[in-house]
């Protein structure tokens, strides 16, 4: 749930910058030979139960997904064997040529298509209207992350509501109520979900661009103001580039949490219907892999997505961190 | 900002926060008015509820469906499960890694930061062969838990926290013979409040919200928390009430309103910190 970030000074290693001042007290021996940095060992007891932790969780499900991937796995009846013979890339075969997971990626692309510039524009103007003293301000802010906040099934039960081919939106639009109904109309069905996530996470990119609001040089907006630049022209010459981090940021978790999009098309378009246009890659990999028993097709995905989101998330933190220079 | 233009720009500004207000809550504010009408359409007048029209037998339906008692219960556990490993486990990991040196600690940071990375739904069906069909954990609190045991977020933002405390107070404790353990407690602990705050927020709303990983993992319906059961009323159960729409958004509040309850009591802190841990460091 709690958005995972990339941070710039995430990889630093606090030893070489000193909270500890200079190393190396009488007796410890020549600095920098032995084992480095090895003069608290309890410390390794004080981590081990969260390392343990990373190793069941993380590690092993990701080989054990890895290998699935390359061999045919049936679900089997506990304490039975049975083999799982090696299939080489047989199963990435069958997800790159699959229709459905193809159309799943396409309905994600509809999805960033609608999301990243609807979370950049509106997130970017509510946060410079929240960049001032105001009155209220900490109720704005409180009510922009209410729904990040609540739980999605909740959520999903409101808009399936308001979206409802009976529900409020249709009654006020009238006879300008699409035909079939928003969610189970194919062309609109991906477009309200991608609407209702922008909504549901727009609260977390408000307070991101704030706190990137709070970095730009104030001198910038005077120098601009001496310029003689609008409020436009300086919104889009001084405001927008100096959050160009922020919008980085938002273009990365956007990419993450397409491509682990599950609840809002399982429940709010019932399955990711109708027929497969709201499908997500994640709502594939449960219904192909758990409920149609197809768990190597399953494990293929899963690894073809974790690549994708790694390798996203390490050029996005290159491209900051180049930048940052 | 723009000193000379203040007063030109206020009423844009206030303007534009409002409609944003008003988008952000009205779907809650109609989500608790639908929960309390006897006859729950989707027309003009569901906005404003009439008190000859209301009462509390949506609540009473969905908890005939669902057994709301039992459901929040199921959740109760699963979060508290949650939360005491990341207090303890993860404040301990923090504070390793944030201020104690030893071998492998840059391997057990860089996994840190990897795991943040890589969402958990990609690794749902390894998980569901090895907790629901290898250790045979389906049905159970323990297999709900433990994939979300240690909120890695929340050992991060433990560690930002721990890191930030001048160096002296801990060389001072440790000349005085103090032993880690106390000195976490007694020390570093009392300073890093706010971290604790947001850390429990995090713990909290993680597993009270979730719906794709207890879902997969229990099948009876007396250990489902209250998110999955209201997700199966929503798609099975619903013909089985007489007012389903209403039903649905009584559950839909009940979910809500402890995660919202204890957003408001610490909103100020978590922003911040939240913010801060992302994208500082």
């Amino acid at each position: 749930m709690s958005v995972p970030l990339m941070s710039r000074a995430g990889g630093r290693d606090p030893q070489r910058h000193g909270p500890y001042g200079p190393r190396g007290r009488p007796g410890d021996g020549p600095r920098g030979r032995g084992p480095r940095g090895n003069r608290q060992p309890l410390g390794a007891l004080f981590v081990t139960p969260y390392a343990l932790f990373l190793v069941v969780v993380f590690a092993v499900p990701l080989g054990y997904t890895v290998w699935m991937s390359f061999h045919r796995f049936y679900f089997t009846a506990p304490g039975t064997d049975v083999d799982a013979p090696w299939v080489g890339l047989s199963n990435y075969r069958d997800v790159f040529t699959d229709p459905v997971v193809l159309r799943s990626f396409f309905n994600i692309a509809v999805f960033l298509v609608i999301n990243i510039p609807l979370t950049v524009v509106l997130s970017l103007v509510l946060a410079s209207a929240l960049n001032s003293r105001l009155p209220l301000r900490s109720f704005f802010r409180a009510a922009y992350y209410l729904p990040y906040i609540t739980a999605s099934v909740a959520l999903v039960a409101v808009w399936g509501y308001l979206f409802g081919t009976d529900g409020l939106l249709n009654h006020t639009l009238g006879g300008l109520a699409p035909d079939p109904s928003w969610l189970v109309n194919s062309a609109l069905a991906m477009p309200v979900v991608a609407v209702f996530v922008t909504w549901t996470n727009l609260g977390f990119f408000v307070m991101l661009y704030l706190a990137a609001l709070q970095g730009v040089p104030r001198e910038l907006y005077e120098a601009a103001g001496v310029d003689g630049a609008g409020r436009v022209r300086t919104f889009l010459t001084v405001t927008v580039p100096g959050v160009r981090h922020a919008t980085t940021l938002v273009t990365v978790l956007a990419v993450i949490k397409g491509s682990n999009l599950f609840t809002e098309p399982y429940l709010l378009t019932g399955g990711g219907g109708p027929d497969h246009a709201s499908a997500s890659p994640v709502l594939i990999l449960y219904q192909k892999g758990i409920e149609q028993a197809h768990p190597d097709f399953a494990a293929a995905l899963g690894v073809v997505l974790v690549l994708v989101v790694v390798s996203l998330s390490l050029i996005a933190r290159r491209f900051t961190e180049r930048k940052e220079v | 900002m723009n000193t000379g233009r203040v007063s030109g720009g206020w009423w844009l500004r206030m303007v534009v926060l409002v409609l944003g207000a008003v988008v952000f809550l009205f779907p809650f504010a109609y989500m608790f008015t639908a929960s309390l009408q006897k006859q729950t359409t989707g027309d003009l007048g569901s906005v404003i509820p009439l008190p000859g029209s209301s009462g509390t037998q949506n609540y009473v339906a969905v908890n005939g469906a669902i057994s709301l008692g039992r459901s929040l219960f199921n959740s109760g556990v699963f979060t508290i499960g949650v939360l005491l490993c990341t207090l303890v486990m993860g404040v301990l990991a923090g504070y390793g890694l944030a201020r104690m040196q030893f071998r492998g600690r840059g391997t057990v940071f860089a996994a840190l930061l990897l795991v943040q990375t890589v969402p958990f739904q990609l690794l749902m069906l390894p998980l569901y062969v090895l907790v629901v069909r290898d250790y045979g954990l389906g049905d159970s609190y323990l297999g709900m838990i433990l994939p979300f045991a240690i909120n890695s977020t929340a050992v991060f933002l433990f560690r930002q926290f721990f890191l930030q405390l001048p160096a002296e107070l801990f060389e001072a404790a440790r000349i005085d013979g103090a032993g880690e353990l106390r000195i976490l407690w007694r020390v570093a602990l009392p300073m890093v409040r706010p971290a604790l705050l947001t850390g429990t927020l995090i713990a909290f709303i993680g597993p009270w919200n979730e719906f794709l990983w207890p879902f997969l993992v229990t099948k009876e319906a007396g250990m489902q928390p209250l998110a999955v059961a209201l997700a199966g009323f929503m798609s099975n159960l619903r013909g089985t009430v007489e007012n389903p729409m209403g039903a649905v958004m009584a559950g839909a509040c009940v979910l809500a309103v402890p995660a919202v309850v204890l957003f408001l009591l610490f909103q100020r802190h978590f922003t911040q910190t939240n913010i801060d841990s992302g994208t500082k460091g």
